[in-house]
């Protein structure tokens, strides 16, 4: 049965996975640092408010930030110890950003003493997207959107059914790999939440070919009365993004500027459905995630339990990793940024740490840049079916506005798939995100000035 | 963290990348074909050899000449000035003066590459444009063939070799009747058809043990050497495919209207389609980058090549097929421009969707 052969996506590349270095470690649990760094916005929407003080007290578990509106999460302290302060530390993405700093408490049991039992069978769908909130659930596949946001109930587009992603189609990363083995039930509860949460009365959980292990677990951990379906798709990155994960196993596409929701789906990753069943009925917030730490430098690669806050060099150093003239990034190697610091923390879309070796990858400020030889292979590699070439050629002379207008540059994802493919190393996605940015820069100084002219009329 | 500040090296996504890169692909194309040429100097001779040789000097000399007036680095290490160099000798016949060689090596880069841009930026084939410029300028010495397997190729050159610059090539039947070669007519197969309708048996086609250019002559091995690029993926094997598709199609409704055309087996493996259709249109530069314009783009040079060859005053009609499927090429892109995922009914205003 293998659907995506039937309605699957065009394009997308097959990269090296690399994955059975850690597909087969289970999860182990790294120590606390000294010190906890929680950027406020490390999901998508607005960032958290916090509600603690410099000096003050903090329980394992308990809330520190609460969510400023509906697309926004909580943030619950990862480990009993004292803040320190909140000021503006470096993150993954580079910017610096205001972070609560939690000076961990040596020596106590770390037990999470906070927890509000929420008695979900008696809850109707608003609590129960609420009480999803106030977990500070995010996407932990790596956007890192506010969980509870997509299974609010729209009346002008219902849903119609659940899809569960556990495709993990990034090269390197094992972290919804090993959730799937290990935690069946909580994946399962999750979805269950989550259907009753949207009121869909079916899900599917999508699940890449290169791990069929997790399949049959999965399988024989549904009851059968549960409206639950397990379907392989077959390994191909980006297979994991949402809207070609819901062509290759529905035939829909979703249309160009839409959500999944669009085409009557939700669509949640594995991971973050089992930290939702895990965490709902006790009512306890998100306070550390599973990090697949691997790549060339790393000597003993693992999947690991992570508080979140944990900087990255305390991770690096606990695991004896020298890190100097490498390149860390975190996520996996297509989308995954680097850091440019060992301060910046694990947050709540880190999937994993890849440390590598800086000879392992082209090191695209010096290797000489081809001219565009037309091979085509972007445009067979592009999943959006765009003309990343024709899109090159016109980044190149700043032609931006064009690229947006004419070429649908905006349903580019950055997955990667050009840059990866192109023989003469032109920087093709690199060269998307400018042009984004610019016309996003553009689009706001252009709704300033026509405020300021109807503000003049 | 009490230690010294480390070196990290940044990047941005994605990190990973192909192991193919512009040079990778050159250099095969290069590998696939020497085969090719292999077998062109076993066919003709030191000839096709010194051929070979003096084509491929004078086209790297050109392309390095270019980049010094650029005042660029050299860019003869991506290989595709080899490239050009190669396809070119192997259109030319095997007994084409060397000085008119070196005037096709310069043209073809001076006019068919380094005048648009370099590398990526031709609008043509360079090869083609080099050997359509020979083509009009030396009419005659261009279509004057030698057979091959002539006893004494290994020992002596074909007396038009070594023309004098400027001067006409001396005429060769002569010489061809003292090396034992007696009813050879001085014609390529598609020339007998056309002019005297005498067919050629499709084993010598495919055998390539045919008069002809230098390197179009074995069907066989140019299929073979094309198979080498398109599982390697070097090379978009549709565009042959819908080549042959469009030479098979128009050529046999063609004997149908009027049965005394040739054959559309005959028409594929003759002349020059097997050599263009599989290392000439497949250049990626001067090709359509979008799935239905390849489609459009071989179909279209299959279709002229037949045309040009029943209807034309030339025997041979690849060539100026191929020059006429590459200056239609960015237009042929532009209506067909990919139909985008999630592509609305209505197109958006401004959009390009068809």
């Amino acid at each position: 049965m293998n659907w995506s052969r039937l309605f699957g996506f065009q394009g997308g590349i097959h990269p090296g996975y690399h994955k059975d270095r850690t597909s087969n470690r289970a999860v182990k649990r790294l120590p606390f640092p000294l010190r906890l760094i929680l950027p406020l916005d490390q999901h998508i929407g607005a960032p958290a408010l916090p509600i603690v003080r410099p000096g003050q007290e903090v329980i394992r578990g308990e809330l520190i930030a609460k969510a400023d509106g509906f697309v926004s999460a909580p943030i619950h302290a990862p480990a009993t110890g004292l803040v320190k302060s909140i000021e503006l530390k470096p993150t993954a993405r580079g910017s610096l950003t205001n972070s609560i700093v939690i000076e961990v408490l040596r020596g106590d049991p770390q037990e999470v003493m906070i927890s509000e039992p929420h008695d979900i069978k008696n809850m109707n769908h608003d609590e129960l997207v609420n009480a999803i909130q106030d977990s500070g659930l995010a996407g932990l596949g790596g956007a890192a959107f506010p969980s509870h946001v997509k299974l609010k109930q729209l009346d002008s587009k219902p849903a119609e059914l659940l899809l569960v992603n556990g495709c993990e189609c990034e090269p390197y990363l094992t972290t919804d790999h090993r959730v799937m083995l290990e935690h069946p039930e909580d994946l399962i509860q999750g979805i269950k939440y989550a259907m009753r949460a949207t009121g869909t009365q079916r899900a599917i959980i999508g699940i890449e070919d290169n791990k069929l292990d997790a399949v049959e677990v999965i399988r024989n951990h549904l009851q059968a009365d549960d409206p639950i379906e397990v379907k392989t798709v077959v390994t191909r990155y980006p297979q994991g993004a949402e809207k070609l994960l819901v062509k290759s196993l529905l035939g829909r596409e979703v249309p160009e500027g839409g959500l999944p929701l669009d085409v009557g789906v939700i669509i949640h990753n594995v991971g973050t459905l089992a930290q939702m069943g895990k965490l709902l009925p006790a009512g306890e917030g998100l306070i550390e995630r599973v990090v697949t730490i691997t790549g060339t430098g790393v000597d003993k690669p693992g999947n690991y339990k992570i508080s979140l806050g944990t900087p990255i060099g305390f991770v690096l150093d606990t695991l004896g990793i020298d890190a100097t003239k490498e390149t860390i990034i975190l996520g996996g190697p297509m989308m995954g940024p680097a850091v440019g610091s060992l301060e910046a923390p694990v947050t709540k879309g880190t999937s994993g740490i890849l440390v590598f070796h800086e000879r392992d990858f082209i090191d695209r400020e010096h290797e000489k840049v081809y001219p565009c030889i037309k091979c085509g292979r972007c445009v067979d590699a592009c999943p959006m079916r765009l003309n990343p070439a024709q899109l090159g050629w016109l980044a190149a002379s700043r032609e931006y506005q064009i690229m947006a207008d004419e070429f649908h540059l905006n349903n580019c994802f950055e997955c990667g798939c050009c840059s990866y493919s192109c023989p003469s190393r032109i920087p093709l996605v690199q060269y998307f995100r400018i042009a984004k940015a610019t016309n996003r820069e553009q689009a706001i100084k252009q709704q300033k000035l026509e405020a300021e002219a109807a503000s003049g009329a | 963290m009490a230690r010294k500040p480390p070196r990290i090296e940044l990047h941005t996504a994605p990190h990973a990348v192909a192991a193919q890169n512009v040079v990778v692909i050159m250099r095969n194309v290069v590998y696939a074909l020497l085969p090719l040429l292999g077998y062109a100097v076993w066919l003709f001779g030191l000839s096709a050899f010194m051929l070979i040789l003096v084509v491929l000097l004078s086209t790297l000399g050109t392309e390095r000449f270019f980049n010094w007036m650029g005042k660029q680095g050299s860019t003869l290490d991506d290989w595709s000035a080899v490239i050009t160099a190669l396809l070119l000798a192997l259109t030319l016949p095997p007994g084409f003066p060397l000085w008119m060689g070196v005037i096709a090596g310069i043209t073809s880069i001076a006019l068919g590459k380094a005048l648009f841009g370099g590398l990526g930026f031709n609008l043509l084939n360079p090869a083609l444009v080099g050997r359509a410029f020979v083509q009009a300028a030396f009419p005659v010495a261009i279509t004057t063939w030698t057979p091959p397997f002539i006893v004494t190729r290994f020992t002596e050159f074909i007396p038009s070799t070594f023309t004098l610059p400027l001067m006409q090539p001396i005429d060769i039947s002569q010489w061809l009747a003292t090396s034992g070669i007696d009813a050879f007519t001085g014609a390529t197969p598609l020339a007998l058809q056309k002019f005297q309708s005498i067919a050629t048996p499709v084993e010598s086609l495919f055998m390539g043990s045919t008069a002809g250019s230098v390197g179009e002559t074995s069907a066989i091995l140019i299929l073979l050497c094309g198979s080498y690029l398109a599982v390697r993926k070097m090379m978009n094997w549709r565009i042959p495919l819908y080549i042959f598709f469009g030479v098979v199609a128009t050529s046999a409704l063609l004997q149908l209207i009027d049965d005394t055309n040739p054959d559309p087996l005959f028409m594929l493996l003759s002349g020059g389609v097997m050599l263009g259709a599989v290392f000439m249109a497949t250049d990626m530069v001067g090709s359509p980058i979008t799935p239905r314009g390849i489609m459009i783009y071989g179909v279209l040079i299959g279709f002229l090549t037949v045309i040009i060859r029943i209807y034309g005053g030339l025997s041979e009609g690849v060539m100026y097929a191929i020059l006429l499927g590459n200056a239609a090429t960015p237009l042929i892109e532009m209506v067909t421009q990919p139909r985008i995922f999630g592509a609305r009914k209505a197109p958006a205003k401004g959009g390009t969707d068809d």
